[in-house]
Parts: C-alpha cells; sequence; structure tokens
C-alpha cells in the first residue's frame, strides 16, 4: 500500500501543492485532476522519486519509500509526458531495452497495444499516437505493482484507449494500483479522484 | 550489472546509427592537426616541438564536441527519467555514458592519432606512447565530461559552460601526457607520464560519476 502524508512540492519558487495526505490499497485507482499547473504532473513524479518533495513522507506497506530510491524504482513504472523513444531506433529495439531491464517478452507486448505490425519500424516514422503506444507498451513487459502515468492517452484513437483499459484492468485484477493524470476520459472503472 | 550492459549496449547502438557525432569528432581532430603545419611554416623541427601539444590540445578539444548532447537528447525525450529508474542508480547511469563516450569518442580518437602524428612530423618511435596518451587523456575527459555534462545540462548556454568547467580541470592531463610524448621523442623513458595519467584515470573513476549522479538527482 501506498501512503502519502502532508506532501508539498516546491516548483521554481513556488509552491504548487501542500499538506497532501492520500493513500492507494493494492487494485484501487486514483485519477488526479485539477487545472493545468496545479502539481498533478509533480505529484506524480515526487510519487516515483524523480523530484525530492519540500515536505511530507511517502509510504510503501509503512515504510519509508524514497529511504532506498533504486527498490522504489523497481517496483514501478512511470508513463511521462515525454515517449522516452529514439527515433533510430526501431520500434522493437526501443522496448527491447526495457526489456532487459524489467524483464518480459517485447512481441506480446506490442502486440496488446496493436503495434506488431510496427515493429521493425523505426520509430522517427510512427506517427505520434503509434509513439504513445509504444511508450505505454512498456507497461505490458513485466509486471510492476505501481503504475504512475501522465497524460496517457494524449492522441490515442479509441481503440488504442480500450486496449489500455483492458491493461489496467488486467493490472489492477492482479492487485496493481493506478495513479493517473488526465483530462481525458479514462477506463479506469471505480477510480477514485484526487483534486489538487 | 545486466542493466548497465544493456544501457552501454543502447547508446553503442546509437552511435552506430548516428555515425556522424564520432565521424565529426575525428574529421576535427585530423583537420586541427593538419592546420598546424600551415600556421608555423615549413621548419620540420619546429613543428615536431609542437606536436605533443597540438596533439593533445587537438584531441581534448574534439573529445568536448558530441559532449553537450551526452544527456540532453534523453532529458528532452523523457528517457532520462526511465533511465534514473531503472533500478541502475544515478552514478551507475553516468559511468555508462562515460564509457560510451570514451568508446563513440576516445577510442576512435586513438586510432586516427598516427594521422595526426605523422602531420606534425614526430619521430615515429614516440608514435606508440602518443596513442596511448591520447587513449587515457581521452578517457580521463570523457569521466569530467560527464560529470560536466550532468551540471550543465538544463542551464542556458550550457554548450559554452562545459568547456569552461572542463578544461581547467583537463590541464594535469596535458601538462602529463604533452611531458610523455615528448620523453618519448626524445628517446626517453615514458613509463612515469603514462603512471600518471593513468594515476589521474584511476582518481576520476569513481569520483566523476558520483559527482555526475548527484548532479542528475539535483535537477
Amino acid at each position: 500500500m501506498l501512503r502519502a502524508e502532508a506532501l508539498a512540492c516546491l516548483r521554481g519558487e513556488r509552491v504548487v501543492f501542500a499538506d497532501l495526505s492520500f493513500s492507494v490499497a493494492a487494485g484501487d485507482a486514483v485519477l488526479l485532476v485539477g487545472a493545468n499547473g496545479a502539481g498533478k504532473s509533480s505529484l506524480l513524479r515526487v510519487l516515483a522519486g524523480l523530484l525530492s518533495p519540500l515536505e511530507g513522507r511517502l509510504l510503501w506497506d509503512g515504510a519509508e519509500a524514497l529511504a532506498d530510491r533504486a527498490a522504489h524504482a523497481r517496483r514501478l513504472r512511470y508513463i511521462g509526458h515525454g515517449d522516452a523513444l529514439k527515433p533510430a531506433l526501431t520500434a522493437a529495439e526501443n522496448l527491447a531495452f526495457y526489456a532487459r531491464l524489467w524483464g518480459g517478452q517485447v512481441a506480446p507486448a506490442l502486440a496488446a497495444l496493436g503495434l506488431a505490425e510496427l515493429a521493425g519500424l523505426p520509430a522517427r516514422v510512427l506517427s505520434s499516437g503509434q509513439k504513445r503506444r509504444l511508450a505505454l507498451a512498456r507497461l505490458a513487459l513485466a509486471p510492476a505493482p505501481l503504475w504512475l502515468l501522465d497524460e496517457p492517452t494524449v492522441g490515442l484513437d479509441s481503440a488504442s484507449v480500450e486496449r489500455l483499459g483492458a491493461l489496467l484492468a488486467t493490472h489492477r485484477a492482479a492487485g496493481g494500483m493506478v495513479l493517473a493524470a488526465t483530462h481525458l476520459p479514462l477506463p479506469l472503472p471505480g477510480a477514485r479522484e484526487l483534486r489538487l | 550489472m545486466t542493466a548497465f550492459l544493456a544501457l552501454l549496449g543502447r547508446e553503442l547502438r546509437l552511435a552506430l546509427r548516428h555515425p556522424a557525432d564520432t565521424l565529426a569528432a575525428v574529421m576535427f581532430f585530423v583537420l586541427v592537426a593538419a592546420l598546424f603545419p600551415f600556421g608555423v611554416g615549413p621548419e620540420p623541427q619546429a613543428l615536431a616541438r609542437l606536436a605533443p601539444g597540438a596533439l593533445l590540445a587537438a584531441a581534448l578539444l574534439a573529445a568536448l564536441l558530441p559532449l553537450d548532447r551526452l544527456f540532453g537528447a534523453d532529458a528532452e525525450d523523457g528517457t532520462l527519467d526511465q533511465l534514473l529508474l531503472s533500478g541502475l542508480g544515478p552514478a551507475a547511469v553516468c559511468a555508462a555514458k562515460a564509457l560510451a563516450h570514451w568508446l563513440t569518442t576516445g577510442l576512435p580518437l586513438m586510432l586516427a592519432t598516427p594521422i595526426a602524428c605523422a602531420m606534425l612530423n614526430l619521430p615515429t618511435e614516440a608514435w606508440s606512447v602518443a596513442v596511448l596518451v591520447l587513449g587515457l587523456a581521452a578517457g580521463f575527459l570523457s569521466l569530467l565530461g560527464t560529470a560536466g555534462a550532468a551540471l550543465t545540462l538544463g542551464a542556458r548556454r550550457g554548450g559554452v559552460l562545459l568547456p569552461l568547467l572542463v578544461l581547467p580541470l583537463a590541464i594535469p592531463a596535458v601538462i602529463f601526457g604533452a611531458a610523455g610524448i615528448e620523453a618519448a621523442a626524445a628517446g626517453l623513458e615514458a613509463r612515469p607520464y603514462l603512471l600518471l595519467l593513468a594515476a589521474l584515470l584511476a582518481a576520476a573513476l569513481p569520483l566523476a560519476p558520483l559527482a555526475a549522479g548527484a548532479a542528475l538527482r539535483g535537477e
């Protein structure tokens, strides 16, 4: 279980959120909602351990989550604004790097997002929606209990959103947690809203 | 270790897909060495006296060229976040980056050194020492440069700041390296200078990735 206690975050000179407490249990989904600049992306980066909170604590099963950042990194998948793809590598090569890091098979992960036919194409020729799907294919590689998704469905067609919905449902059925920041409707039945 | 090798493999594969970056550094090195004879004039003895310093200055400047994009591209497309979450630890990420920089810049510069030596009229008995010196000095610069690139990441005009930060720290490598090549050219023992260069490299080997990792973490 992930627990945030009185988190506060500073970006530039401005406090984007303060005294934020919540907890996420196994199988839970939380939608982060709020206006632009409300700190949704910052919160996801804090939860990933990429950004240090100004104040507050982050607990994983009751223990300090960020005490061992490498261990915390291994239990999460983070999909940020950037797709983290290298244009010169093919779709399969881009994903194969993450498969070497985390384990898992490239071909089924590509198929899960409907990218099987594009495996041999360099990422530079993919459309922005296809690039987003390739970034999301990282979620299908190997299981990790905590998914942090920053605007995961930007540029996706409805068939791809459905595929992501299936991934999310499998993940949650296996006890996984999802925190997603989005302005678009996400296929997350029963998700709680956390307003920033 | 698997993650380290995965990252190193990815960096090398990317360098192979963009051979222009490596070629640019090697061409820069050879061209600077080729300009010296025109500037110094047709006196071969004067050229040979300048050769050790010119070789090192040209090689270090050439090795600096690809450094300002070392983390830049990864930071822009979000890859850096994924690398920091790879479970490797920021210092190990930086060590892999430094090693990849040496393999894609330092090693090709070593291979091009004999060409530059010939253009600078360096006595042939000093060529093998020159190749070794340039390999060691480029390794030292790869490590310093990785720390510099991590520190200047996100800074405005980072490309200008980077040489200002890194080159002064590389002065010891220039001094010992040039002295070693000079000694070999004069028929003296070059070993002590090579050992001093190796000692610089050994000191930078743990320190530079730690500093670079701390700089990335602070971003």
